[in-house]
């Protein structure tokens, strides 16, 4: 039994014809797992003996009190915390961690019956977009092994998309959800910030942060968003709103759907291939019934820049707390105090996390404040403005996901500004705090490409009807990477 | 943007609480310079009458019922600290 052809409801559907138990599925996974790490290296940790104890367990509740998602493995991303299960968020600083409480995501989907495999390998601190800047291993795209699987959540994109668990949780910052998604062939959503709590999450940029799932299909991405989405107290940025049934949006209707299709997003820079899969893309959403259009998102280009600032900015005051004393990694070569603090924080943070730190404290700094930081919170308004504008006519706005696909591990990772440039269509939709979706719709010498489907403020609903009739109209999220074949099934 | 100094480097890294030796204060002012440049484009909007966001949704005080609830266990908060005694976190000499 593969998970990567297997939806929820299918897996469900093997357990209650009994051709499997959850303690028999969530054996294979760790097979399955065990199998194809020395290739992929997509988990950190692996939560062996307790997800076997729990599975156990779960076969004994009635199947009249499981929920859709009951029984299911899932990959966690190592910026969430686990209590009892080491955390790291990649980076040495956190070495050894071992959280004495649950993020909010991690009680509801145990509320929800998932099981909890693992953790997942991200960039350090979720700063990168290649899993090249984790301390501890580089995670591989399983569609090429010498290309990387995207980043920051590249390790739970790439678990999903080499069939090792149907689930994971990523989060995403400017793009760390859906770059990953797209360089994997899967399904990512980032949800409306406030949509989805963010207490345990490890913070990097807590205005742009938002936590979602990754999944093979647009439905079960419904079902994982629906169990972990809701208002908590303990984070004051969580938003009080009602959340849908998100799968029941998924109607097939999509007849007089307004599309925008912004000219920015095929500007320079992007490849020919991801724009001709998005280009195809819109005729098949135009055949059932969908209306495109091209619009202008005039303050695109300066997203990039803004974003840099700003959430660096966010790092460099959330970063401050990592001191060596009261969890973590801390120096050997101690002298005073500060000697201490800057031992500990030079030997535990990589150089992409320094460099954000730098350049962060260099933009909050006396004299930079205003040239820097308040110039890019400014342009936030005018790039939000962009948005709130564009939905006024249509209901979605449509876009290649990333310029290009996957690119080969060590290729650009010692330029830092090319680097960035890989998240310059998603980060826009992080500075307006608007939910978007990728979806595979393409593949360019065999590395998939991803489409990018945004909404507005809260109505996820309508991006995941949209991506649900594209999903059910092509069959790229069929295919499979050859690299997992002949792993155990 | 005038040139980035290996100084101005060292005396951000301060700032941040990192130690760095002068050969990565070179490596990080040419990079950081590269940044901020890129960074200029910004300059070129007029924002003179726009308004900051500081976040994207409306946002309100949250607050709650002043009353004591019980905090984290001492004893399992000590267990990720490297040194403690009595109940309390160790760190280096502060005052000679």
């Amino acid at each position: 039994m593969s998970f990567v052809e297997k939806t929820a409801a299918q897996l469900q559907e093997m357990i209650h014809t009994k051709e499997t138990t959850i303690a028999k599925m969530t054996e294979k996974a760790f097979d399955r797992i065990e199998a194809l790490e020395p290739k992929v290296d997509a988990f950190l940790a692996l939560n062996k003996e307790r997800a076997t104890q729990l599975a156990a367990e779960m076969d004994q509740v009635p199947f009249a009190e499981r929920g859709p998602l009951f029984g299911l493995p899932i990959g966690v991303k190592d910026n969430i915390v686990t209590e009892g299960l080491e955390t790291t968020a990649s980076s040495r600083i956190l070495e050894g961690f071992n959280p004495i409480y649950n993020a909010t995501v991690v009680d509801k989907l145990r509320e929800a019956g998932m099981v909890t495999v693992g953790k997942l390998n991200m960039d350090e601190f979720a700063m990168g977009s290649s899993n090249e800047n984790s301390y501890y291993k580089k995670t591989k795209n399983p569609w090429n092994l010498e290309t990387v699987p995207g980043g920051s959540s590249g390790g739970s994109a790439a678990a999903v998309a080499a069939g090792e668990v149907p689930f994971s949780l990523g989060s995403d910052t400017g793009g760390s959800i859906r770059q990953p998604a797209a360089f994997c062939g899967v399904v990512g959503m980032k949800p409306t910030y406030g949509r989805v709590s963010r207490f345990g999450l490890i913070a990097y940029a807590s205005s742009l942060d938002q936590i979602g799932p990754i999944t093979r299909t647009v439905k079960d991405n419904a079902l994982l968003l629906n169990a972990i989405s809701g208002y908590d107290d303990k984070d004051s940025t969580s938003a009080n709103v009602e959340v849908p049934d998100f799968t029941a949006a998924l109607t097939g209707d999509i007849t007089g759907l307004r599309i925008g299709v912004p000219k920015e997003y095929f500007a320079e820079g992007v490849g020919e291939a991801a724009k001709q899969a998005v280009l195809d893309a819109l005729k098949v959403l135009e055949e059932r019934g969908a209306i495109c259009e091209e619009i202008s998102l005039p303050h695109s280009k300066y997203a990039l820049a803004t974003y840099y600032i700003l959430a660096s900015s966010e790092a460099s005051s959330n970063l401050s707390r990592f001191d060596g004393i009261r969890y973590g990694y801390r120096t050997e070569k101690a002298g005073s105090l500060l000697e201490f603090y800057m031992n500990t924080r030079s030997e535990g943070f990589g150089d992409e996390v320094k460099r954000r730190i730098m350049l962060g404290t260099y933009a909050l700094s006396s004299g930079y404040y205003d040239a820097y930081y308040k110039k890019a919170q400014k342009v936030r308004t005018l790039i939000k403005k962009d948005f709130d504008d564009a939905f006024e006519k249509y209901d979605v706005i449509v876009g290649p996901t990333t310029p290009t696909p996957a690119f080969k591990i060590g290729e650009i990772i010692d330029d830092p500004l090319t680097m960035y440039a890989n998240d310059i269509l998603t980060i826009p939709v992080n500075l307006a705090g608007v939910p978007a979706i990728s979806i595979p719709c393409g593949f360019e010498n065999g590395l998939p490409l991803g489409l990018q489907i945004i909404g507005k403020h809260f109505d996820e609903e309508t991006v995941y009807r949209v991506a649900d009739v594209y999903e059910q109209a092509t069959d790229f999220h069929k295919k499979t990477p050859q690299t997992w074949e002949g792993a155990a099934q | 943007m005038a040139k980035m100094t290996k100084e101005e480097v060292i005396e951000v890294a301060h700032l941040a609480r990192l130690a760095i030796t002068d050969e990565e204060a070179i490596h990080f002012a040419d990079q950081l310079e590269a940044i901020t440049n890129a960074m200029e484009l910004l300059s070129e909007l007029d924002t003179e009458n726009v308004e900051p966001t500081t976040h994207v949704l409306q946002m309100v005080n949250v607050l709650r019922e002043d009353k004591s609830i019980p905090g984290l266990d001492r004893d399992l908060v000590m267990k990720n600290v490297k040194e403690h005694e009595g109940g309390q976190v160790k760190v280096p000499t502060i005052l000679e």
